[in-house]
């Protein structure tokens, strides 16, 4: 029964698969350490800022592109990728083994979340050997936040290709998601430099709270209970949703 | 291919059990009560014109779609609520479907065979599809033809009890044509039961045991191709050029007769060997030459065409 939802043999495929495109490789695992590196590069972001709480710039926006990686995984290349594979029958046709479908949904939610994770550490290694920035103080917090984040971004990946017909379709809801996704997780202005009724707002949306919360356990506290919870209830919410309206075919 | 015993005395059960099936999109009936059973190791052909419901029948066979109502078991197993354990005697190539395009032939060989316990050796059958210089190539830089038979190949690589094939050579040469059909022939002398959609008649004609023809959702006739074309109208064809011109009413009168057409100075007629004897002795008897006389058995797309009542001579009849 657990080999119709999980194979080895499909993920082996699909890892084969992600390792061929080129775009997914520089958008998901080396552009949030690139952001990272330009932005550690500007001499004011190295400076301790008393607006951060003595933070340097480079150190809040170690977390932020963390979870750029995730967020570009989940909104921009998973719904694309299972858009086109329900397009194009290959779901359909992996339907009729005695697999199923659900097998390739499975991979690919392995795939863009393990190429997330591979993206944050490479984000924490630059942060740390270029900019000297301190690694995680809470390491299990931060991991469980990391890890709440991207099955939250996954889940609204998963709804945004159940709600899109044809993977162009996919690509510009997912363009049209990525904008406020990124500006949530801080892109822009990190949530902790944000006027406070802002902040308040951001710390509702799923990647809001993930980067509230990744920036607790990077200073070494547990992250706060709200913000977990408000990534875990967005996270129940997008599956079910996706759940309900995804198609295979 | 994997030789097996003869599996033809293993018992009176069908390997496809299909009863009074039933399926609707959007209030019209696609599927409207069809009813048939495949019995192991031989060739069934589901023939019909588009949209006759053909597919829809097919994937319900293949567990893609419920049924709205009707039965269907395949080696005594229903497609979905036993999906798994039909998959993995049932081998299938959808009518329309892709492989991630940067996957190569290899791979997707390999990942299908992966899917079965026990898979079929795909070399040998790459070899046999003509697939053997491009396992290295990528699906998405397949050409058509190829894509086909790499979805032939799909179909065969779990070692399945049966297969179904949805418009097997659709895309294909005619030369590749012919190569699946030969393989068809084998798969069937290895044991293997074939579900057969087409529309190709002399496809249906050459590898079909038996023939179920579909009409708007119905089975219009079941038997064996030459079945089908005996049981129409027109199973004879005669054709000539009459010296003179022959008095209608008496060749309207001839026994058997299914069909006339005039075309030219030529005549065609359909009936029986009935109707051949008659015209000959109309000839005799009215001293009229007939040039170019050809006397030729119907072919199934008269019978098809006869059946599904879409076009054709029978038409022509007058009442």
């Amino acid at each position: 029964m657990i080999a119709s939802v999980f194979h080895p043999a499909v993920l082996r495929a699909e890892i084969r698969l992600f390792r061929r495109e080129p775009g997914h490789l520089f958008w998901i695992m080396l552009f949030p350490a690139l952001l990272l590196g330009i932005l550690g590069s500007i001499p004011s972001f190295r400076e301790a800022d008393p607006s951060l709480g003595g933070l340097r710039a480079v150190d809040v926006y170690v977390p932020v592109t963390v979870l750029l990686g995730v967020i570009v995984a989940g909104v921009q290349g998973m719904p694309q990728t299972l858009t086109g594979y329900r397009e194009h029958g290959i779901l359909r046709r992996m339907a009729t083994t005695p697999v199923r479908a659900a097998a390739l949904l499975s991979a690919q939610m392995l795939v863009f979340g393990g190429a997330a994770l591979v993206s944050a550490l490479l984000a924490l290694a630059v942060g740390r050997l270029a900019f000297d920035v301190r690694l995680p103080g809470q390491p299990v917090g931060y991991l469980l936040a990391l890890l709440l984040a991207a099955l939250a971004c996954l889940a609204l990946g998963a709804l945004l290709s159940a709600l899109s017909r044809t993977t162009k379709v996919a690509t510009a809801v997912g363009s049209a998601a990525l904008f406020p996704a990124m500006f949530c997780a801080g892109v822009w202005l990190p949530v902790q430099a944000m006027p406070d009724l802002l902040a308040c707002v951001v710390g509702w949306t799923p990647f809001g709270a993930a980067a509230e919360a990744l920036g607790d356990a990077a200073a070494g506290d547990w992250p706060g209970w709200t913000h977990l919870a408000v990534t875990a209830a967005w996270t129940v919410l997008l599956t079910a949703a996706a759940a309900r309206w995804f198609r295979w075919e | 291919m994997r030789a097996r015993p003869a599996r033809r005395d293993a018992g009176a059960m069908p390997v496809i059990e299909v009863t009074d099936l039933r399926k609707s999109y959007g209030g019209r009936p696609a599927v409207d009560g069809v009813s048939f059973a495949v019995e192991e190791g031989e060739v069934f052909g589901i023939l019909g014109p588009n949209g006759a419901g053909k597919t829809t029948t097919v994937e319900c066979v293949e567990g893609l779609r419920v049924p709205d109502a009707g039965r269907i078991r395949v080696t005594g197993l229903d497609p979905v609520a036993d999906h798994e354990r039909v998959a993995r005697v049932l081998g299938v190539q959808l009518q329309q479907s892709e492989l991630q395009p940067k996957l190569t032939v290899r791979e997707a060989l390999e990942l299908y065979a992966a899917f079965h316990p026990r898979p079929a050796d795909w070399r040998p059958l790459t070899e046999r599809l003509g697939l053997s210089q491009q396992l290295n190539t990528r699906f998405g830089k397949l050409s058509g033809g190829q894509k086909q038979r790499l979805f032939i190949a799909l179909a065969l690589v779990g070692d399945p009890r049966v297969v179904v094939l949805d418009e097997l050579t659709t895309g294909l040469d005619p030369r590749a044509r012919r190569d699946t059909w030969q393989l068809i022939e084998d798969i069937r002398a290895s044991g293997v039961t074939v579900l057969l959609v087409t529309h190709f008649m002399e496809e249906a004609q050459r590898l079909c045991d038996r023939i179920a023809v579909i009409d708007r959702g119905r089975v219009a006739a079941l038997d064996t191709p030459a079945g089908l074309i005996r049981r129409s109208a027109g199973a004879t064809v005669i054709s000539f050029t009459p010296s003179a011109p022959l008095d209608e009413r008496e060749v309207n009168a001839l026994p058997g007769l299914a069909s006339v057409e005039h075309q030219g100075g030529r005549v065609t007629l359909s009936g029986t060997d009935e109707t051949v004897n008659a015209v000959i002795t109309l000839l005799a008897r009215t001293h009229v030459t007939a040039h170019q006389l050809r006397v030729t058995d119907a072919t199934l797309d008269d019978a098809f065409l006869d059946l599904t009542g879409t076009s054709g001579p029978t038409e022509e009849v007058s009442a």
